[in-house]
């Protein structure tokens, strides 16, 4: 029962349920408590030693229920009673307990999988096909190409080779036992494909997915397929919970050296000023103010839907942000992302300014009109767009005055590094003014750079 | 492995929550027994009201021992959680003892000497006497055991949360000047938090993670059954739907079981024999603490009503 913890335990890791030795042992623990008799509160017992959120309680009971829900061997007892019944019309004048009894006897030259067929004992069957497929570590079970492969080795573990052989000699000899004998096989082989499927599903996740999303961090963010949308969301999702993690700690650091004469005198007041405790000047850190300015016209659009969605799940992290989208002209849109589902809040967003052509110039002085005040000494300013502006004219000098103002300026450009510059890009113009110009293409490339603007802060 | 039946000794606890008033879900009393069983403790987390800290009031009572309590707050640190010194005594001792300590160290001849004198007698003024014992210390030296209650963990700061890491894994602290201080009884600790915030890996990983939610109707007509038994059986039906129907709404602060029972108390008190339109409406504010969550419920009410009478009928 041991061997199969371990597999549960794997098999909870590929659904993504992080789980650390000393949890197991935990869950180990208690186990030996509790012991398997009553499956319910099995259950329990993992979903309160293993998972720690409620994403990972209802991960877990979903991989409980599928990890301990053998595929039942096919081979139903209607069909079995439906043959027999077949077989006695056919053989309607012979008594039928000679019948069966001169099947019972050829049985017995059988090899022993085909007696279990025969015999249509299903727990027998189960309990063959869970020892084969331990022994055929089907828990190692990666992609879906493998299912073949372990399919064949656990069949090669049942010895189906003997029973290939039993069926050749009973085809010439019995032929009606031996069309019994294919038919248990291939409810056989449909059990065992569904215990391999089944794996695949338990053990092979989280390598798949790991896979998957490796593809999709480096592929670029606009040209990505409409199916891979909802991916990239739950992976940005993913990507927002890990800058989260890494950046949510307190800002607030002791800084030794530097008394707080106030705060000591008064702590130290009922010892007559006598200072026993020490209280040291504390430096607060500022959490990150964010103004974001985001291009929506055509092939930029994608990637700023991704980063909007990425800077919006940031919450804990960041203080404040505030978004604005412009193609044409310019509008803030923070009420729209916050009140909304991302896919909603696009389509507004769209439906209000997108799919124009873009006119950085306009866009800028639109800006500087109604919001340059948002802009404060502790801003990042981040603008994510391509800079190409259709031959208007750029106005950088209120990227300039914008640059002066906040306290650090990053521009994210969509397009290689190679592009900038040519055509009618206005990047080179701008970029003097930007603190950091960063290419901004694929999940990756938006993770570090928001990664970056946030540390920046610590 | 034959002789463990988890159910039955469930089932006790169960039971055993339920004699001090605290109807508990199956996976509520599995937690319970686990805790005991294997030493760890408790986090509990769920939305403000469903009774988390009763559970831990209730654990406490069921198996008669002292509970105490920690209330976690911004700021919140060693001194105050764990143990601190007792300055005040440590200087009026020095003041008192000035005159035996000049007798003792006269003899002295040099410095040096009454240096070393000084040395043997040990440290003194850093021994256990000095000591003032905050919840946490306070936990670990209960003779007889008791259920330490950390109230609200997420509302500390992330620093404390390491503190507690010591006493939660091998329940005992470190006082540098005393050495290490070893539970006597292992306490059964109930830590609780809002999510307010999410706590860390280390923490998490030390404790059982027990989530409550709100109860399912049948529970939480067993709960108003055991909290107010003055409450009729129609009227407890028709209310705990209604309060059902009012959690599928969006609002800022979904009425949890504590609004429940106070509710539950203000109807039997206004002697209500069943739900009325007019009597739901003018107690609509026990139920529900913002202005915009009982605008938001007000329209609603009538079918509302409607919807949990016919199941007082057919149920």
């Amino acid at each position: 029962m041991r061997e199969n913890l371990h597999r549960f335990f794997r098999a909870a890791r590929g659904a993504g349920v992080r789980l650390s030795p000393a949890e197991s042992i935990d869950a180990m623990r208690a186990v030996s408590k509790i012991g398997f008799t009553d499956r319910t509160i099995l259950r329990d017992t993992f979903l309160l030693t293993l998972a720690k959120t409620q994403d990972e309680k209802k991960a877990l009971g979903d991989c409980f229920d599928l990890f301990f829900d053998r595929p039942e061997p096919q081979s139903s007892a209607e069909d079995g009673r439906a043959d027999e019944q077949d077989a006695q019309g056919s053989n309607a004048g012979s008594d039928s307990p000679g019948e069966t009894s001169s099947g019972d006897e050829q049985a017995e030259g059988l090899g022993q999988l085909a007696q279990m067929l025969l015999a249509q004992d299903r727990n027998q069957i189960s309990a063959a096909i869970a020892n084969a497929a331990s022994a055929a570590s089907l828990s190692d079970i990666r992609y879906f190409t493998q299912r073949g492969i372990f399919s064949g080795r656990i069949l090669d573990q049942m010895g189906i080779q003997r029973l290939r052989d039993d069926l050749d000699n009973l085809a010439a000899s019995n032929p009606a036992l031996a069309e019994r004998l294919t038919n248990a096989l291939d409810d056989m082989r449909g059990t065992v494909r569904e215990t391999v499927s089944q794996a695949l599903m338990l053990y092979g996740r989280e390598e798949a997915e790991n896979l998957r999303n490796e593809i999709l961090r480096n592929a670029p963010l606009s040209r990505i397929e409409p199916r891979q949308v909802e991916q990239m969301r739950h992976l940005i999702r993913q990507i927002a919970r890990r800058l989260r993690e890494r950046y949510s700690k307190p800002r607030k650091r002791q800084r030794r050296g530097h008394l707080d004469v106030r705060r000591t005198i008064r702590r130290n007041a009922a010892w007559g000023g006598v200072p026993f405790l020490t209280a040291w000047k504390r430096r607060h850190r500022d959490k990150p103010k964010i103004v974001a300015l985001c291009d929506v016209s055509g092939s930029v659009a994608r990637v700023s839907d991704f980063f909007l969605l990425l800077i919006h799940s940031l919450h804990e992290v960041v203080d404040d942000v505030r978004s604005f989208a412009f193609s044409g002209h310019l509008i803030e849109v923070s009420d729209i992302l916050e009140s909304k589902t991302p896919e909603e809040a696009m389509a507004e967003i769209m439906s209000k300014v997108g799919f124009g052509s873009s006119d950085y110039g306009s866009s800028l002085a639109d800006f500087e009109d109604e919001w340059m005040s948002a802009i404060t000494p502790q801003t990042t300013v981040i603008v994510l767009g391509d800079a190409r502006s259709n031959n208007l004219d750029p106005r950088a000098d209120i990227l300039r005055r914008i640059a002066e103002r906040s306290k650090r300026l990053v521009w994210l450009n969509p397009e290689g590094r190679m592009a900038w510059g040519w055509g009618d890009s206005e990047m080179p113009r701008y970029s003097t003014f930007c603190t950091v110009v960063r290419q901004c293409a694929t999940a990756k490339q938006l993770e570090r750079a928001v990664s970056d603007i946030v540390a920046s802060y610590q | 492995m034959a002789d463990i039946r988890p159910s039955a000794s469930i089932e006790a606890v169960e039971s055993g929550l339920a004699a001090q008033g605290y109807i508990a879900s199956r996976q509520i009393a599995t937690a319970v027994y686990l805790a005991q069983q294997i030493e760890k403790p408790i986090l509990v987390e769920g939305p403000a009201g469903v009774g988390k800290t009763e559970l831990a009031k209730a654990i406490a009572a069921w198996r008669g021992m002292k509970m105490i309590r920690l209330q976690c707050y911004e700021g919140l640190d060693e001194a105050k959680a764990l143990y601190e010194w007792k300055y005040a005594k440590q200087l009026l001792y020095t003041q008192i003892l000035k005159d035996k300590l000049g007798e003792v160290l006269g003899g002295a001849p040099t410095l040096e000497a009454a240096l070393n004198q000084l040395h043997d007698f040990g440290d003194v003024f850093f021994s256990k006497e000095f000591v003032e014992p905050r919840p946490l210390l306070q936990a670990l030296e209960q003779p007889a055991g008791c259920v330490l209650l950390i109230d609200e963990i997420d509302k500390s700061d992330a620093e404390f949360e390491s503190l507690l890491l010591e006493i939660l894994s091998d329940f005992q602290v470190t006082i540098p000047e005393l050495g290490t201080v070893v539970a006597v009884a292992p306490p059964t600790v109930i830590l609780t938090s809002n999510s307010e915030r999410d706590l860390g890996d280390a923490l998490k990983r030390r404790c059982l993670h027990l989530h409550i939610g709100f109860p399912e109707q049948k529970l939480e007509e067993r709960i108003v059954e055991s909290r107010v038994p003055g409450i009729s059986q129609t009227l407890r039906k028709q209310m705990v739907s209604f309060i059902h129907e009012v959690r599928t709404l969006d609002l800022k602060k979904l009425p949890s079981v504590s609004e429940t029972i106070d509710w539950a108390r203000v109807l039997v008190l206004l002697q209500a024999p069943e739900l009325g339109h007019e009597m739901v409406k003018d107690t609509l504010n026990v139920l529900l603490k913002y202005e915009a969550d009982i605008e938001a419920t007000m329209p609603q009410v009538s079918t509302f009503i409607a919807k949990a009478s016919r199941q007082g009928v057919f149920g």
